[in-house]
């Protein structure tokens, strides 16, 4: 079978013959493609926010818009980075925000209410997703008050910890008379240049 | 053979790949009877460390048995031989390497024009570490090829199980280096953050080089219960102020000595706002490692102190606080391994029976199951602290 990563081996070093499953899961996977997702919204709303506030017909929050950007791409990498969870919940928080923004614009008198009520269509279908993959990626770390194992006996030293003690004292006790025979005594005449 | 391979971030599968060969007359093959997970192959798994690749083997803890050896080795080992494979290669013949600096041997990375620019000068090839150190093949795996055979191994008798003998490849080595770097003297406490396996094996090589009192800071209660068995006082850093106890502990003055076991990826909490801003920023690439640990022990330190650093660290650390770093007059001793500078020393108190290493081991699993390891020993699941997989 072909493996793309052998091209850039070593001569002579293993090369995968057969992969063995990953140990990714399908919401990994969801959460990577939202993770480039909301980086590339993210871009658009940043550099362009003209043209998507032209699109709603809220037109005057082009700020907002960029505001939003920066956050989607702030979500992005973090959902992107070993921290998907928190990335994820941040983008269902997102999602949150958007919509409450879109809600605003939805007047009657906003011609491109048609337009608004697609984006928030899309806003929930998203926000679906992501609630989602958040919650088929929560850590699967220990709460604090689960149950551990303790580990009392197991201290390293087969003769116990006082054995070991006595015997470097033992050992520092030897070194230091070592040194202070050999030692230059203050006022050696040998020190007198 | 089966080998544990890198594929990506947070994803390491139980691969079927070719056999190694002898590239190199000083090569030599072993049958790996015993491997481990490192907690520095985790920044691996995370992705923190540059330089690894799709395809590339992981593992740095190996042992096994000789069963070809290249027509350099010169007689320096046979088929047969039982050996514990350092994680530093070395040549034994280069100028570092004939001063024992075995971690900086100038010969075995094969990928120096890499490190060269990435660290101003290349360190020794390293096995399953990333392509700064080499891009050699690790040994979580079946076979493993010894480059530089005849000076990269560390001959073990038989007759002493496996668990007691594989943690000379690092753990037990790094965690020596960072005790005998200390200059421990009867009259110092020795503080050491992290209880991780190298942070417990550094408890025990404190105690064995004569420290009057050693600290040991956590979080985990079967990690902190592991350091308290081997003579360490422990300090629960989410129940219990770090600076405040290491205070009260030593009258005021502070510890003598501070050993870093943690490294690059130091726990992130809301009550400490540095760790959540070290966080956010190594997620936008503006900073590689999250140095919490190192701005604690030069602010706790004694003056005069020293800080031993066999924490892995990768790039660029920000606000660390070289004010308080100068004033207080503190050497920094920091490094890889040199790993054959200790082992003689070492396998004989393990002969001795003076301390037995495998007490760190909580899982022992085959080596199919190491993917899913991984992700155990990241989320200190089961309370594990320390895998030693079985090919």
């Amino acid at each position: 079978m072909f493996h793309f990563s052998n091209i850039v081996r070593t001569k002579g070093d293993p090369k995968i013959l057969e992969g063995g499953p990953s140990l990714k899961q399908p919401a990994d996977q969801l959460a990577r493609a939202l993770g480039w997702f909301s980086i590339g919204l993210g871009v658009v709303e940043l550099f362009a926010p003209r043209r998507v506030t032209r699109t709603l017909g809220m037109e005057g929050h082009e700020t907002l818009v960029r505001a939003f950007g920066v956050r989607e791409i702030m979500a992005g990498i973090m959902t992107l980075s070993v921290e998907k969870n928190a990335g994820l919940w941040a983008r269902v928080g997102g999602d949150g925000l958007d919509a409450a923004a879109l809600l605003s614009g939805l007047t009657a008198d906003n011609p491109k209410k048609g337009n608004i009520a697609l984006a928030l269509l899309m806003v929930g279908g998203i926000a679906v997703l992501d609630y989602r993959a958040a919650q088929d990626t929560k850590p699967r770390r220990p709460s604090r008050d689960a149950r551990r194992k303790l580990y009392p006996n197991r201290s390293g030293f087969p003769k116990g910890i006082e054995s070991a003690r006595t015997a470097a004292r033992q050992i520092a006790a030897h070194a230091k008379t070592g040194v202070e025979t050999n030692e230059v005594k203050q006022g050696d005449e040998r020190r007198v240049p | 053979m089966k080998a544990l391979v890198w594929h990506g971030k947070e994803d390491i599968r139980c691969d079927t790949v070719t056999d190694p060969e002898i590239q190199d007359p000083r090569d030599a093959i072993i049958k790996v009877t015993s491997c481990a997970i490192c907690g520095s192959d985790l920044h691996l798994f995370h992705n923190f460390i540059p330089g690894m690749l799709p395809g590339d083997i992981m593992g740095h803890e190996t042992m096994g048995e000789v069963v070809e050896v290249g027509s350099g080795v010169n007689g320096k080992l046979k088929k047969g031989d039982r050996v514990v494979v350092p994680f530093t290669i070395i040549c034994g013949e280069c100028d570092q390497c004939k001063r024992g600096n075995f971690s900086v041997c100038e010969t075995t990375n094969r990928k120096r024009h890499l490190a060269d620019k990435v660290f101003g000068h290349a360190t020794a090839g390293l096995f399953g570490y990333t392509h700064l150190t080499g891009g050699y093949p690790g040994g979580q795996a079946e076979y493993l090829r010894v480059p530089f055979a005849d000076a990269t191994h560390i001959k073990v008798p038989a007759g002493i199980p496996d668990e007691q003998l594989l943690f000379l490849s690092d753990i037990f080595p790094t965690g020596w280096q960072a005790a005998a770097q200390c200059d421990i003297e009867p009259t110092d406490t020795v503080a050491i953050w992290g209880c991780g396996p190298v942070g417990q094996m550094a408890i025990r090589s404190a105690i064995l080089l004569g420290a009057n009192q050693v600290i040991a800071i956590d979080c985990l209660p079967e990690r902190l219960s592991m350091a308290e068995a081997g003579g360490a006082t422990t300090i629960n850093f989410e129940t219990e102020s770090v600076v405040e106890r290491l205070q009260e502990l030593t009258d005021g003055k502070g510890p003598e000595k501070c050993i870093d076991c943690v490294g690059m990826e130091s726990h992130v909490m809301p009550s400490l706002p540095d760790t959540l801003l070290d966080r956010a920023k190594q997620m936008v690439m503006a900073e590689s490692d999250r140095p919490h640990v190192l701005r604690e022990m030069i602010y706790v330190c004694r003056p005069g102190g020293i800080i031993s650093v066999p924490g892995v660290y990768s790039g660029l650390s920000d606000m660390l606080p070289m004010g308080a770093f100068m004033n207080k007059g503190l050497t920094m001793r920091t490094g890889q391994t040199h790993v054959n500078r200790w082992t003689d020393d070492l396998l004989r108190r393990i002969e001795e029976g003076e301390i037995d290493p495998s007490f760190v081991i909580t899982h022992t699993v085959a080596l199919a199951q190491g993917p899913e390891m991984y992700q155990v020993f990241r989320d200190k699941r089961d309370s594990c602290v320390k895998v030693v997989l079985k090919p």
